[in-house]
């Protein structure tokens, strides 16, 4: 009776557990009862986190909706999306799911899904898939990657940071030093330096990218080295927003507009407009080609652009400063550190 | 090196690492109760997560943030009755149904953030409140005397739960339930009923650590405490079932995490081995875990089911 009554409770506690965890899948598709010829276009999209959630997921997700409206609504592109698929499994059954039901383009919005859509592409010719943040398509000729520079946001950021800062400190909290973090960290670095060669950037890579409490401890301990600006990048930095929130210091954003989570002290953010890259893809596939090409966005093509915080009293001069070097970025004449190949 | 050591940077470093002491140490104390009882509470984590989501809810919702410590200690409650239900009554295997708490306050916690909040909105937290006169003295009034009340609620937490488990017949019933079951029954005392007691006040502690995590924080996000619940367990193991010795090792964890983070802001640790470095605070616990128990016996009934006449 005993031993009945543990696997009860175990069977019980994990079917719960599998209820909670299951990430939503929604698709705004009716049964398709139109004509072939007048079929829109369908896009699936699978993201790691939810499409609301102020970041990486969320970025893609608007894409596809902005996108949505510029072929015409709903009657051209249908979207379907599964979100908070954060075990790798569970979003390659969906990448799989979305392929066999016949969608035009399978979007896997995660560089950690890449080996799952090397494994299921081939299966699929007729399918094209696009994944990211990468610059790898495994040279299979359906699927398309793309990535964004954000070492071109971070550049500009930093000028700002520099030329805000009076403490001549900078704070920066990454998570680890790899990627797309990299690229930010390593672009507002060298915006910071080229504002003030003598600025002082204060570097934290906490080690993970979900330790909240971690995150603001590091912004504890660069404040206490005499930071007076403060940026970070991926979703643990909410910890590091919330300490200079409470130390009144200025904050720079990345991935999305974070001027939601403290409306007094964001000063600006990168914001990603994945729509540049997802139009062109679906272009490309309407003409036939299916995949093999990799995209970035950046300044000059319009897919990151800095979004100001209109609740931020910034100086005319400051703001002067950040759109001459976006100019010199787009121009070429200003060069933020680009990545060494193959990292 | 010199730059570490200004009074500046070691208040922060050291008040950084108090403050990131506290919600270990709620979630610890609560444990100690449970396993001196004989109750091993794997589910912590799970615990605090949906304590510090049912926070930061109310405190989203209302504002008002005793209403959300209030609704943090009720779902603790809950998860606790649940838990004891598992453990006490349906003599589940202790780690086991601990996990499956665990990865249902995981799942549960953030199915409910994705449904009811979705975009992660900011809280405002406790107030820092500064102790009249001991605030002012210089370098000790700013490290001890200006935190919110939660980090004074934990602390004080640590003489009371050593009082009550070491002077007053409600710790003697609940040292006998962990040592002796056998024995306690005889006298006429439930152990079940004890257990039960311990179990629920030690979860109901560990939802009041989740809401102190979110509240400083001002965030609730997927998988908040980031393991925080696993490290409680093992502090208790750390501090010998005592509440002091608990206190040290939260404080020693706190302390080591702060001072990496401070290092690493410096430059002193190098970036090539911040990732390593990342690791010391687990280590020393381990490396500390490993002395300690070597030293102390646990509860002889811990993680034993007690059946009558069994």
């Amino acid at each position: 009776m005993r031993r009945l009554s543990t696997i009860g409770i175990v069977v019980l506690v994990f079917a719960l557990v599998a209820t909670a965890c299951g990430g939503g899948t929604t698709t705004t598709t009716a049964p398709g009862t139109t004509t072939p010829s007048a079929e829109p276009f369908k896009v699936a999209m699978v993201a790691p986190s939810a499409v609301n959630d102020l970041a990486f997921s969320q970025s893609m997700y608007d894409a596809l909706l902005a996108v949505q409206q510029q072929m015409g609504g709903e009657s051209a592109m249908q979207i379907a999306y599964s979100d908070n698929l954060f075990v790798v499994d569970d979003a390659a059954a969906a990448i799989r799911d979305y392929a066999n039901e016949g969608y035009d383009l399978v979007i896997a919005h995660g560089s950690q899904f890449g080996s799952s859509l090397q494994e299921i592409a081939p299966d699929y010719p007729d399918t094209a898939f696009a994944w990211g943040t990468a610059g790898d398509t495994f040279g299979l000729p359906n699927v398309f990657a793309y990535e964004a520079a954000s070492e071109e946001g971070g550049y500009v950021e930093g000028v700002m940071a520099a030329a805000l800062s009076t403490s001549g400190v900078l704070g920066v909290i990454g998570p680890v030093e790899v990627g797309d973090a990299k690229r930010y960290v390593d672009g507002f670095k060298a915006g910071a330096e080229a504002q003030n060669s003598a600025i002082d950037v204060k570097v934290n890579y906490t080690g993970s990218f979900s330790d909240v409490a971690l995150a603001a401890t590091a912004a504890n301990t660069e404040i206490a080295a005499g930071a007076d600006v403060l940026t970070g990048t991926a979703q643990m930095v909410t910890g590091a927003v919330g300490v200079a929130k409470e130390d009144s210091i200025p904050w720079f954003g990345t991935q999305a507009d974070q001027t939601a989570l403290a409306p007094s002290i964001v000063v600006a953010s990168q914001v990603y407009h994945w729509e540049v890259v997802i139009s062109q893809i679906i272009d490309l596939i309407q003409q036939g080609t299916m995949g093999g090409e990799s995209f970035v966005i950046n300044l000059s093509n319009g897919g990151e652009a800095i979004a100001y915080n209109p609740d931020y009293t910034l100086s005319s001069d400051v703001k002067q400063l950040a759109e001459d070097t976006i100019a010199g970025i787009s121009d070429g004449s200003i060069n933020p550190p680009r990545p060494a190949a193959g990292s | 090196m010199s730059e570490f050591f200004t009074a500046a940077a070691l208040v922060t470093t050291i008040g950084a690492g108090i403050r990131y002491a506290t919600s270990y140490l709620y979630a610890a104390i609560g444990e100690t109760f449970g396993q001196r009882s004989g109750v091993l509470n794997l589910g912590v984590d799970g615990i605090m997560l949906l304590g510090a989501f049912s926070a930061y809810y109310v405190a989203l919702k209302t504002g008002d943030l005793w209403l959300a410590l209030l609704m943090a200690a009720v779902v603790g409650l809950f998860m606790g009755l649940a838990m004891a239900f598992a453990s006490v009554t349906l003599q589940a295997e202790q780690g086991i149904s601990g996990i499956g708490f665990y990865l249902f306050g995981l799942g549960m916690s953030d199915l409910l953030f994705q449904k009811l909040v979705g975009t992660p909105l900011p809280i405002s937290g406790f107030p820092e409140v500064h102790i009249p006169w001991l605030s002012d003295l210089p370098v000790v009034g700013e490290l001890l005397f200006s935190h919110s009340l939660l980090v004074y609620g934990a602390f004080l937490l640590v003489p009371i739960g050593t009082y009550v488990l070491n002077h007053t017949t409600i710790g003697l019933k609940i040292r006998s339930a962990g040592e002796n079951p056998a024995a306690v029954d005889t006298l006429g005392v439930s152990v079940a009923r004890v257990r039960y007691g311990t179990v629920m006040f030690g979860s109901m502690l560990a939802g009041i650590g989740g809401a102190a995590l979110t509240t400083e924080l001002g965030i609730f996000q997927q998988n908040l405490t980031a393991g925080q619940g696993f490290i409680a367990v093992a502090l208790v193991y750390f501090g010998a079932w005592r509440p002091v010795g608990v206190m040290y090792g939260a404080l020693l964890y706190g302390l080591v995490t702060s001072i990496v983070s401070q290092l690493k802001t410096l430059e002193i640790i190098p970036r090539s081995v911040s990732d390593l470095a990342s690791m010391l605070p687990a280590l020393i616990t381990i490396l500390a875990l490993v002395i300690a128990v070597q030293r102390e016996r646990q509860p002889a009934a811990l993680t034993k089911p007690y059946e009558r006449g069994g």
